[in-house]
């Protein structure tokens, strides 16, 4: 196969030759012969999410691991990292490896679980982290993301424990007793609302106190979901002090504001919630200037019942896989802060590197693997909620207008996802 | 107006012209029953227990002539999610005039009004922490009666609201309905009750019940919910009522045209003593009659549509 005219990270034009799923051949653009004809498209290495919620086993009706795989691919993405908090838990290495063949079976992205800490999401007792890690799914980010690690002993334990394997820690900063019943971002706009108020210092006071953990035992820690100010300038602080921290932001917690929540819709619902529009400038800021690592989706598919109902007892999340790009685009790259090359670090390499997988986020050389991504910058458009891939249609962005497009998504040299409107 | 949802929805014009329809509905009280509503259809569709704010509007329907259905459904709605949505649509089917909901959640009478479900008018009766904003009417109407303003608004004068402000829709909607009415408000309250953010509100802040007393036209006392101690939002009842408490002693504090005010019901001798509930200037009992001519307002203006 060969892409021709394709522009490169937005560096340069070129053709590209692919056999067996790998790249065999990069020349002149033009210089090869003619077959797809990528003439305005850019070409991203395959996007990484770090943060994936596929629903199976459990909650089919939401999700599948198929059906993420298909919004995933839509969306750009040739891995994905699946959150455990499944029924049954994926908290043992019969269940991450049950999640990681049904990836293989459905073939569209790589699918590689991510493993409980605790047992059952309880946060009493550590799950078997060592038989995760050595079973066929090969598991190297444990998380009991939806709840917090909130017992500062078993975060300690859980650091230290993984380091025999190279884990890596990935907490849900939210202290559980500052939060009890919170609904939004605690703000004016709450009090007036009535919704009981999710204040910032519950996610930074956890990430303060899990870095300098990370620091007493050189373990490896990485942050999902950061939405606030304050939380940036700690991991700011931590990475100058030499501590092993990464942290990612969410593509909605860098468009949607907390003021969408002004309506009571559930839609905007979502754990952590939407903050403030200076929370959001900064979580840009934090991206751009690389304290914040990676833009993670959080793609959190819920069945329209958890939504069509009263804000307070309608679920947390929203859908984000087959958005992600273009929300990351719109907010970082439209306005010139950041490059095309900047968005693949956040979006693919670097999600790469915190998860060890080997075969993604690679650079677009001679001998590397054919996962990649054709996005057109120059079309812009509206989200409409019921043209989705996953099961779900709990998407923020209904009735939105985004700028570029995903058009192509290759996995090891197989089309994974072609746009039909785009003529390939 | 098609809803009434929250008192920050009320601009000055509308609340006067609510205020001086219940005026008229107070000199038509010996006709008894007026025919204004027959043929329509009021639902109360109460989540929530709420003996007299449920009777309040069953009989304000009642004197205008409206067929009433009483709808409860308590602790159906807050441990299923659909159940609103499916008791929306029943009622629906069944063909309300009008619905008017109570429910512990903030923001369901906006949603029942705004989803889709329904094509009727919602009056929010008291929404979670939200809004209550007939409760609002009903205050301003009571304290422009006493102080003989009836036609204008309240400029010039001063209410102070006391308690858990933090929990109480009675406060919200009062705030934001007494500013808009021109009064100055002020609430006094232990930091802990306050919500975050009101310092942008439309009102003054004190922590100090003592220093406020002397300044005020009419003082409104709030139920505090004995659970709330044991959340920590105060150490005891003794030293909230020590601190917060409207006794005979700082009732003489007042000004003495100034009247007590209370949305009931009553924590006689915590929040509120006995012999300062009963006293003259206590107008709580009136507060409730005038509840009954508030709802019939505001159930004429949407029901019969005179448009405000």
């Amino acid at each position: 196969m060969i892409l021709n005219n394709v522009n490169i990270l937005g560096e340069h034009n070129a053709d590209i030759e692919i056999d067996e799923g790998v790249i065999v051949n990069i020349a002149a653009a033009g210089s090869l012969q003619s077959e797809i004809d990528c003439q305005g498209l850019t070409l991203l290495p395959g996007l990484v999410d770090l943060h994936t919620h596929m629903r199976e086993p459990g909650f089919e009706e939401s999700e599948t691991v198929a059906s993420a795989s298909r919004a995933g691919a839509r969306g750009g993405f040739t891995a994905l990292h699946a959150m455990p908090n499944t029924s049954p838990v994926g908290d043992t290495a019969g269940v991450v490896e049950q999640v990681f063949h049904l990836g293989q079976a459905a073939g569209l992205c790589d699918v590689f679980p991510i493993g409980a800490v605790t047992k059952n999401l309880e946060g009493k007792q550590l799950a078997e982290l060592g038989a995760m890690a050595e079973s066929e799914a090969r598991v190297r980010i444990f998380s009991d993301d939806g709840k917090c690690v909130s017992d500062p002993l078993l975060m300690r334990r859980a650091l230290e424990y993984v380091k025999a394997f190279g884990g890596v820690i990935a907490q849900h900063a939210q202290d559980p007793l500052l939060t009890v019943g919170s609904q939004m971002n605690e703000s004016e706009l709450s009090s007036r609302l009535g919704l009981k108020g999710w204040p910032a210092v519950a996610e930074e006071a956890i990430i303060a106190r899990d870095v300098l953990l990370a620091q007493h035992v050189k373990g490896k820690l990485h942050i999902c979901h950061v939405s606030t100010r304050g939380s940036v300038e700690i991991i700011q602080r931590a990475k100058e002090n030499g501590i092993n921290v990464t942290a990612e932001v969410t593509p909605h917690h860098l468009l949607l504001t907390e003021d969408l929540v002004e309506n009571y819709d559930p839609i905007f619902k979502v754990n952590p919630p939407l903050r403030s529009r200076d929370d959001v400038l900064a979580l840009r800021e934090g991206v751009q200037n690389g304290v914040i690592d990676i833009i993670a989706t959080d793609h959190a598919p819920h069945p329209l019942e958890s939504k069509d109902c009263e804000w307070e007892v309608a679920a947390f999340g929203m859908l984000g896989l087959e958005t992600a790009l273009s929300v990351a685009y719109t907010a970082l790259v439209k306005d010139g802060s950041m490059s095309i090359g900047q968005l693949a670090d956040v979006l693919s390499t670097r999600p790469a590197a915190i998860g060890q997988i080997a075969q993604h986020g690679r650079p677009i050389t001679v001998g590397e693997p054919a996962n990649f991504v054709l996005f057109d910058t120059s079309r812009s458009y509206r989200v409409d909620k019921y043209d989705s891939f996953s099961k779900s249609t709990n998407n923020p962005y209904d009735t939105m207008t985004l700028h570029g497009k995903v058009v192509m998504t290759m996995l090891r040299g197989n089309i994974t996802y072609r746009d039909v409107e785009a003529k390939l | 107006m098609k809803h009434l949802l929250s008192s920050e929805d009320l601009n000055r014009d509308e609340i006067i012209t609510i205020l001086d329809t219940a005026a008229r509905m107070k000199d038509l009280a010996g006709a008894k029953k007026l025919p204004t509503l027959r043929g329509f259809t009021i639902v109360n569709l109460f989540f929530e227990d709420s003996t007299r704010t449920r009777i309040s509007f069953e009989a304000a329907s009642k004197r205008l002539s409206a067929d009433v259905i009483n709808f409860s459904a308590k602790g159906s709605s807050v441990s299923k999610g659909e159940s609103l949505k499916d008791t929306a649509l029943t009622l629906q089917a069944m063909g309300a005039d009008a619905i008017v909901i109570r429910h512990p959640a903030s923001g369901s009478a906006y949603r029942l009004a705004n989803a889709g479900w329904i094509s009727g008018s919602v009056i929010n009766a008291g929404d979670g922490t939200h809004q209550h904003p007939t409760q609002s009417l009903l205050d301003a109407f009571t304290i422009r009666n006493h102080f003989g303003l009836v036609g204008n608004d309240l400029s010039g004068r001063h209410i102070a609201i006391v308690g858990d402000i933090l929990h109480s829709r009675v406060a919200r909607s009062n705030i934001f309905l007494l500013s808009t009415l021109g009064a100055k408000v002020s609430v006094v309250a232990p930091p802990t009750l306050l919500p975050i953010g009101i310092e942008n509100w439309p009102c003054e802040v004190s922590y100090d019940l003592d220093s406020v007393l002397p300044q005020v036209d009419a003082v409104m006392m709030l139920r505090i919910q004995t659970e709330r101690m044991s959340d920590s939002f105060f150490p005891s009842e003794l030293e909230y009522s020590k601190r917060y408490g409207l006794d005979a002693k700082r009732f003489a504090q007042l000004p003495g045209h100034a009247i007590v005010m209370h949305p009931g019901p009553m924590n006689r001798g915590l929040e509120i003593s006995a012999t300062v509930a009963d006293c003259e200037r206590s107008v709580i009992v009136e507060q409730v009659a005038n509840g009954v001519l508030i709802r019939m307002a505001v159930l004429f203006h949407i029901l019969a549509g005179e448009s405000l």
